[in-house]
């Protein structure tokens, strides 16, 4: 693939992120703030939302799995992870923490397990483009070319 | 119509002889389709024909006559006649060869008779008694002949009788006899033979009846071709009466129709395009095509194809038409709807394209703009700082010529960092990331201000003035930076091309105006306030006594940079995207800028905004800088004043001299729009206080002072003098709203070292500290316990040109806080261990109380706040930023309650960190 075409691609490939709801013009602030004396910036703060949302996911499914569901403890969890999601951009993650959260305050164990699925479907799928996405831009970058700066108005 | 089919048969097929002939079936209906007049039967073969066939046909006296009058019938006939003849000859000659082949048996059987005389001599004289029939038929002689060959040969058997005796008769009685018997015999053979010969004539001699068959298998031909034709057929005589008329689907009948004209039976649209179609053939004598379409009562709006042929007599004149008609509406229908689809098509095509042109140019067009953005905010801080670093250079020692270079370098960089500014701002406004906010301001103080400003800066002998109506409210919501802006950048315009006069500030209070129903932006704005305060519409005139705009100029007065004329560009500068950026924030709003001028006689501009009233009970002290100020105003009708005047001070200004001179007012401005430390250079380069050293005094004083009362170095003003405490750090004005007021700034600096006193003045003790001892940034906590929203924080931070510490709950928050001061602290709500709110009480507590009590009573760590305890720190009011993820009124409200300056509403976005910082770093 030639760099033009992989630039275009890459262009598409992040609108179609953005059209799908999967990010939202938060994730436009992070690129907006990746420069030359931070050019990594995006994937840092991906991988660490990944690590993070990782252990959140994991400590979610315990509390969750426990025979008496302590509330107080699952809350914070989701509510940090409506944090993070929200401040990459995760649009999607970040509305079924949202709907998450309600059903903790209703203490409805069931519906918790069902979003806790939800979350992390949303989740894998937010994971699985970004890191697609970053794949392509690394192919650029390999290839010399630059990455194409995100147009506003989405 | 019918002849010109006629003739096509004839010459292909040659033996396809036909006169006008009709389905039998057709026959009963033949005086609704067949509208042709009886026949009159006066036609030979024809008519026999016709009558025989099918007795109820209509025809043909007229049909007869236009056969026998046209050379198409004339062929016709011919035709007949010949094929006619041809059996005729046929039969003839059989017959001939017939006679010829009798004769030639009669002249052998004489032949034979003759020799037999010849060898019987004797017999000749023989009596001729003998039975004859008849002596004029050649058959009859050949009888004698055969009866004397018979005579002659019983004559020679019985000669042996002597002649004339009894047996000698009864012998030659009985050979006669069976002569006879014999030629009896031969006659009978000879009369069947006749008769047979006779009918094989018969067979050939029947044309009439050849004919009629012929006529059928025509007709058959004829009827099975025509039975289902759509077509109407007929035949017009020379004035285009119809003679002869044939129609599948008859509406009218016979008798309506013939002898008259078209015109005379239809009415309606085509009509008279037919008629006049069938006369320009008639006239030409050319057969041609044409597709009509007829609108009649008739039958409705239905298209014809039509063809017209003239027709000719023997003679070769033109004695009328032949026409065929083929209702076609369909085919047309299906014909137009292919060509509109084609039509279509092409048109979307073309669409198509030029959309694909717009949408590539409006992609290079963002992408343009983006660049332009992206550029400007990379020259922004490279040169903001060049500009900083020539400010403190202007604060050390120079000399003039260096003073005066360097503040050309300030005011050019100035100029530029604004038109970067500006860029900026229209960039944010275009794609919609500007953001607008909702603050509690004085719409009195802003115009004060403003106009103080402006005034401050003013090089001409002008007055400004401010008139605020009674209706006007006290207090209202809107997003006062922005107003502040649009208006300084006003009248700074109408200043700019006011040579003498007046400019002035006029506010009222109008009713909803009817662009505002239908702007979505005005809801939009409505909805993001959770207030619940009317709206008011204010209208807003800044006008002037300038030059005028001229009419043709005013089009593009708002479109980027564009100025008036070229003329003007160069005479008096600016960068044109002024009142493009006013334009696109007041519409960003809600509001509508318009503008009204005469040249040479002034102009008035005018923006109509919605704004909120703000119910005086859910007043509070953690509004904007503004009603911060009014809020320990000393006077009582300030907040109620609605009329300033600013007049020329001309003659303080020009007696300093000096290059600084002309800049001797900016300093107010600075002060009175920013912040008070400004303030203070304000006095010490205030011409009419132009001993250095009465300065501290009024500093001491607060000397916050109107211009109408310059003169008297009033000490009313002790809020500003508060302000002066409480700015102490946080001064340095990171973005200036204008220009003029950055350049004031500057202005500001290059003044100070006019006198050694201001050096020593609070600001310069704060440029010390913060740009040349440490680092000149103000200090900002950040107090957020998620990893993620604290790197994005940062990192934002940093591209605004700050860091930040940061604190991982509100427990740590208060121990930074405790170690060391900050300037803003921007406080997450929901952490663990201690949140945002109590944390902020707790602080708020301290702020009042002087300890930590408070704190130590709710569980913070006890030994390190006591520890700290020793420096009593200033009453200062830390502002204390909320970040919420919940934007509703509640959480905000609360915000407020637990002692909350602000909030910003997660996730941050650099815009909002930008304005925050624009509105509590100074």
């Amino acid at each position: 693939m030639d760099l033009v075409q992989m630039q275009k691609s890459l262009q598409d490939y992040t609108k179609s992120l953005f059209l799908e709801g999967i990010l939202d013009s938060q994730f436009l602030q992070l690129q907006q703030l990746q420069d030359e004396s931070n050019p990594d910036f995006v994937s840092q703060v991906v991988t660490l939302f990944f690590q993070d949302s990782d252990r959140i996911l994991n400590d979610l499914s315990l509390s969750l799995g426990q025979q008496v569901v302590d509330f107080k403890k699952v809350d914070p969890h989701v509510h940090q992870l409506k944090g993070s999601s929200s401040s990459i951009g995760a649009q999607r993650v970040k509305n079924a923490c949202v709907v998450f959260r309600n059903f903790c305050e209703q203490q409805n164990v069931e519906a918790c397990h069902r979003c806790l699925q939800q979350v992390k479907q949303e989740y894998y799928l937010v994971k699985n483009r970004l890191e697609t996405l970053f794949k392509l831009e690394q192919q650029i970058v390999a290839s010399g070319g630059m990455i194409p700066a995100v147009e506003l108005g989405f | 119509m019918v002849c010109e089919m006629e003739t096509d048969q004839i010459e292909e097929m040659d033996v396809e002889v036909l006169s006008s002939m009709w389905p039998e079936d057709v026959g009963t209906e033949a005086d609704k389709q067949f509208n042709v007049e009886k026949p009159a039967g006066d036609l030979d073969t024809l008519k026999e024909v016709t009558i025989e066939e099918t007795p109820t046909i209509a025809d043909l006296t007229r049909l007869p006559d236009l056969l026998n009058s046209t050379h198409q019938g004339t062929s016709q006939l011919t035709n007949l006649v010949k094929q006619w003849e041809y059996m005729q000859d046929n039969a003839v000659r059989l017959l001939r060869e017939e006679l010829k082949n009798l004769n030639r048996q009669r002249e052998e059987a004489e032949a034979k008779e003759l020799k037999i005389i010849e060898d019987y001599k004797f017999e000749s004289n023989e009596p001729e008694n003998l039975p004859v029939l008849d002596e004029t038929s050649d058959l009859f002689r050949k009888f004698r002949q055969k009866k004397r060959d018979a005579l002659v040969d019983s004559k020679k058997i019985e000669i042996d009788e002597e002649f004339d005796t009894v047996a000698y008769w009864k012998q030659k009685a009985l050979s006669l006899e069976k002569m006879l018997k014999a030629s009896t015999e031969r006659e009978r053979r000879l009369v069947e033979k006749l008769h047979e010969s006779l009918k094989t004539m018969e067979s050939h001699a029947a044309p009439v009846q050849e004919l009629t068959q012929n006529l059928k298998r025509a007709e058959g031909f004829l009827h099975f071709i025509l039975q289902n034709a759509p077509i109407v057929m007929g035949h017009q005589d020379k004035d285009l009466r119809y003679l002869f008329i044939y129609n599948k689907y008859p509406s009218l009948r016979e008798q309506d129709i013939l002898g008259k004209t078209d015109v005379e039976i239809f009415h309606g649209g085509g009509v008279k395009e037919s008629e006049d179609f069938k006369r320009e053939v008639l006239e030409k004598g050319k057969a041609s095509k044409r597709e009509i379409t007829f609108t009649t009562d008739l039958f409705g709006s239905k298209t014809f194809l039509i063809y017209v042929e003239p027709v000719y007599n023997k003679a070769g004149e033109k004695i009328g038409i032949n026409y065929m008609g083929m209702e076609v509406t369909d085919q047309v229908v299906k014909r137009e709807k292919m060509a509109k689809l084609r039509e279509d098509n092409a048109v979307r095509k073309a669409m198509e394209s030029e959309l694909n042109k717009t949408i590539h140019i409006t992609e290079e067009t963002m992408r343009a703009k983006q660049m332009l953005a992206t550029m400007s905010h990379e020259i922004r801080s490279p040169l903001s700082g060049v500009v900083g670093m020539a400010e403190i250079l202007s604060t050390t020692k120079l000399d003039k010529e260096q003073r005066q270079l360097l503040n050309v370098m300030i005011s050019s960089g100035d100029l530029v960092l604004q038109l970067i500014n500006d860029i900026l701002d229209l960039s944010k406004v275009e794609s919609g990331v500007m953001k607008l906010e909702a603050t509690k301001f004085r719409p009195r103080e802003v115009v004060k201000h403003v106009l103080q400003t402006a005034a401050a800066s003013l090089k001409k002998s002008l007055t400004l003035e401010g008139n605020i109506t009674d209706d006007v409210p006290i207090e209202v919501v809107g997003d006062v930076l922005r107003i502040r802006q649009i208006l300084t950048n006003l009248i700074s315009n109408a200043i700019k091309f006011t040579h003498d006069g007046h400019v002035g500030i006029k506010l009222q209070v109008i009713s909803e105006p009817s662009f505002a129903s239908d702007n979505s932006l005005n809801a939009d704005a409505e909805v993001d306030n959770n207030l619940t305060e009317t709206s008011v519409w204010i209208r807003c005139d800044i006008y002037d006594t300038g030059i005028g705009i001229p009419e043709n100029a005013l089009p593009c007065l708002f479109k980027k940079y564009m100025q008036a004329s070229a003329d003007h560009a160069r005479k008096y500068g600016g960068t044109g995207l002024g009142l493009a950026i006013c334009k696109q924030l007041v519409e960003l709003m809600g509001g509508q800028l318009t503008v009204t001028s005469r040249v040479n006689e002034g102009s008035t501009f005018t923006f109509i905004l919605p704004y909120k009233v703000a119910t005086s009970d859910d007043y509070s002290d953690d509004q904007d800088e503004f009603s911060d100020m009014t809020d320990h105003q000393s006077e009582p009708d300030d907040t109620t004043e609605g009329y300033f005047q600013f007049k020329p001070l001309l003659g303080s200004i020009y007696s300093n001299g000096g290059p600084v001179i002309g800049n001797g007012f900016l300093p107010h401005k600075v002060m009175l729009t920013t912040s008070p430390i400004k303030l203070i250079n304000g006095f010490v380069a205030d011409p009419s206080n132009n001993t250095g050293q009465s300065e501290i005094v009024q500093v001491e004083n607060g000397g916050y002072v109107d211009e109408t009362k310059l003169e008297t170095s009033s000490g009313h003003c002790p809020e500003s003098a508060h302000q002066y405490e409480n700015g102490n750090g946080r001064c340095f004005s990171k973005e200036s709203e204008s220009c003029s007021s950055s350049q004031a700034s500057s202005e500001g600096g290059t003044l100070e070292m006019e006198s050694e006193l201001t050096v020593s003045s609070q600001r310069e003790e704060e440029k010390a500290e913060t740009n040349l001892k440490e680092s000149s940034k103000p200090k900002i906590l950040l107090v957020e316990d998620n990893k993620i929203n604290i790197m994005v924080a940062k990192s934002m931070m940093k591209q605004l040109g700050h860091t930040m510490d940061i604190a991982n709950n509100g427990v740590e928050a208060i121990n930074a806080i405790n170690r060391s001061s900050y300037d803003l602290v921007l406080m997450d709500v929901c952490m663990p261990v201690l949140d945002g709110l109590k944390a902020t009480r707790l602080i708020r507590s301290y702020e009042e109380s002087g300890n930590w009590n408070a704190a130590i009573e709710a569980g913070v760590d006890k030994e390190i706040l006591e520890n700290e305890q020793v420096c009593v720190r200033s009453t200062n009011r830390l502002p204390i930023i909320a970040m919420t993820a919940n934007t509703l009124a509640e959480s905000s409200e609360e915000c407020y309650a637990n002692g909350m300056d602000s909030f910003i509403s997660k996730p941050v976005t650099l815009q909002k960190l930008r304005e925050c910082l624009q509105q509590y770093l100074h």
